[in-house]
């Protein structure tokens, strides 16, 4: 009885997602760091090609939900999940395994973090791991990976220096290419531009909304200008919970909660 | 009074740090001058040239003043290639193996335990590795490859891989750890395993560190004297295989130089022999330094 009872509801579930257009579906998620308690019952659907925006002060639990969407907690120690995501419908945590989930849902960290490796080899890396091996069909992929990411004009000549030697910007826009170049459904950002001067922030903007023709992109930002730039979505996390979470111009324009409220005027965080 | 006494403490200790580096700068350079002083009296007091000395088998050197012996150092410098290059062939991959188990696979295990272990390792004294080595490495050795005698080539690079393998190892893990763990996160954020950001990522960023690892390991198998003494049977002779006996540089000088005639022929070709480890370990020096140089653009 309980049995049909649940699978009624996960069928009508199905249902709900392909009708809503949602690539993740979140619900009841709770995460613990040993002790504490980081994510307190998340519920929240991420929709296919938009961006979505994570706002909230620091220590609010948004870097640590974005990295739930993609597993990268599993290589912290001693964390706990409950709950469950489902990407696409499928339980990213237990019908899932974590390097095929990387590899669909890519990542672009706080840090421009290339490798210290050359240009090339950088956006070549995932491709690379994932068996290709043809130089043709790599030098294609590159090429096309620096041209999604905005940065193939000023790094054509040098794809063979090393990465290191390029401005924070384009080591973002780098990393971004490399992720790309993975061809993943999902892009996640953590703070991609808090370690950026304003120019290339503006860039990486720019380029984040021409990705979401192709891209569903989850964005944790500091920045509420940024958020609200350009987002289709916003959350808003306190605390490990998920105070709110509504259409970016709802969120900002008339805040249901108290707590948004007082966040985005500034009283506090 | 207080603020002159301050300065005079701040140069006091100013004087006396720069008097201690200054002066392991003076004692290096002064032993590299005596080498030099000792070791080129082979070449310009008895006339023997370079091509002999480093190119001849033929080591036959008068325990006398006059210049008529042989002074081929050639079978020790082949000993010690030998000896050192199987050694360090043999303890490379144990030690790249633990350097990895230590700091990615089992990292609290490794530092809690493993590391400490290591260090046990480098600290033991030459003279227990060789003594070991005699009694319990050459039995097995004749008795498994059915030989006349287990001392040999082989024998002194396993007991020297054994030695060198704690240099190279901590080395290697230093090198590891210090990879950013944001370029590991950026690995694992592609979807790597675990395996292929080791040999993808790490490894190649670690790639210099570990050179410099494998380098200071050699450095210390050329100057090991004792231990290879004990082991690889001492005769003057080229080996013909791995299981051959012979001799290296540094067993060579630590045998002979006790008996020969100061101001001898014998004598001035063990320095000469003691100059050119000098000038190796400067050569490797050399290596890990320019491996170790921060890489710019």
């Amino acid at each position: 009885m309980v049995k049909t009872h649940f699978q009624k509801t996960s069928w009508i579930r199905e249902i709900e997602r392909l009708r809503m257009n949602n690539k993740f579906t979140v619900n009841d998620l709770n995460l613990y760091y040993g002790d504490f308690h980081a994510l307190k019952n998340i519920n929240l659907d991420i929709k296919e090609k938009e961006i979505t925006a994570f706002i909230g002060p620091s220590g609010c639990g948004k870097s640590t939900f974005l990295k739930t969407l993609n597993r990268m907690n599993d290589l912290v120690e001693s964390t706990k999940i409950t709950g469950d995501i489902c990407l696409d419908g499928t339980d990213i945590y237990k019908n899932m395994d974590a390097i095929e989930l990387r590899r669909r849902v890519g990542m672009v960290f706080q840090q421009p973090n290339p490798f210290p490796k050359s240009i090339y080899d950088n956006i070549a890396y995932g491709p690379r791991i994932f068996g290709i091996k043809k130089k043709s069909e790599l030098d294609e992929i590159v090429e096309r990976s620096l041209r999604q990411a905005a940065i193939w004009d000023e790094v054509k000549d040098r794809l063979h220096k090393s990465a290191l030697g390029m401005s924070g910007g384009q080591q973002q826009r780098l990393c971004i290419a490399r992720a790309l170049a993975m061809q993943p459904e999902v892009l996640l950002m953590d703070e991609p531009t808090s370690a950026l001067d304003p120019i290339s922030t503006s860039k990486i903007e720019e380029l984040t909304l021409e990705l979401k023709k192709d891209y569903t992109i989850v964005i944790v930002t500091h920045n509420m200008q940024q958020a609200m730039r350009i987002s289709d979505k916003t959350a808003f996390f306190l605390l490990g919970n998920l105070i709110e979470y509504s259409a970016t111009e709802t969120l900002f324009s008339a805040p249901k909660e108290k707590k948004t409220e007082d966040y985005i005027t500034g009283r506090f965080g | 009074m207080s603020r002159k006494s301050m300065f005079c403490k701040e140069y006091f200790w100013q004087i006396l740090v720069t008097i201690g580096g200054l002066l392991v700068i003076f004692v290096t350079l002064l032993i590299g001058a005596f080498l030099v002083y000792k070791g080129s009296d082979t070449f310009f007091k008895f006339h023997h040239t370079l091509g002999e000395f480093l190119g001849s088998a033929n080591w036959a050197p008068m325990d006398n003043a006059s210049s008529k012996g042989h002074v081929g150092a050639l079978i020790f410098i082949v000993g010690s290639l030998c000896v050192c290059g199987l050694a360090l062939l043999i303890a490379t991959p144990f030690a790249l193996g633990s350097s990895i188990f230590m700091t990615e696979i089992s990292p609290k295990f490794g530092e809690k335990f493993y590391r400490p272990m290591v260090e046990i390792f480098a600290g033991i004294p030459s003279v227990v590795y060789g003594w070991v080595g005699l009694t319990v490495l050459i039995p097995f050795l004749k008795k498994v490859f059915d030989l006349q005698v287990g001392h040999s080539v082989l024998a002194a690079s396993l007991v020297l891989s054994i030695m060198i393998f704690p240099s190279i190892t901590s080395v290697a893990s230093d090198a590891i750890r210090a990879v950013s763990k944001e370029t590991r996160m950026a690995a694992y954020g592609l979807g790597s395993t675990r395996w292929q950001t080791i040999y993808r990522v790490v490894i190649p960023a670690a790639l210099p560190g570990v050179i410099s690892g494998i380098v200071l390991g050699l450095a210390r198998a050329f100057g090991e004297a004792l231990a290879v003494a004990m082991v690889i049977g001492q005769t003057t002779a080229l080996p013909k295989s791995i299981f051959s006996t012979s001799k290296t540089l540094t067993t060579e000088i630590a045998a002979q130089m006790g008996n020969a005639m100061e101001g001898g022929e014998m004598k001035a070709a063990l320095w000469t022999m003691a100059l050119l480890l000098f000038l190796i370990s400067l050569l490797f020096i050399t290596i890990i330094h320019k491996f170790s140089k921060p890489k710019g653009e």
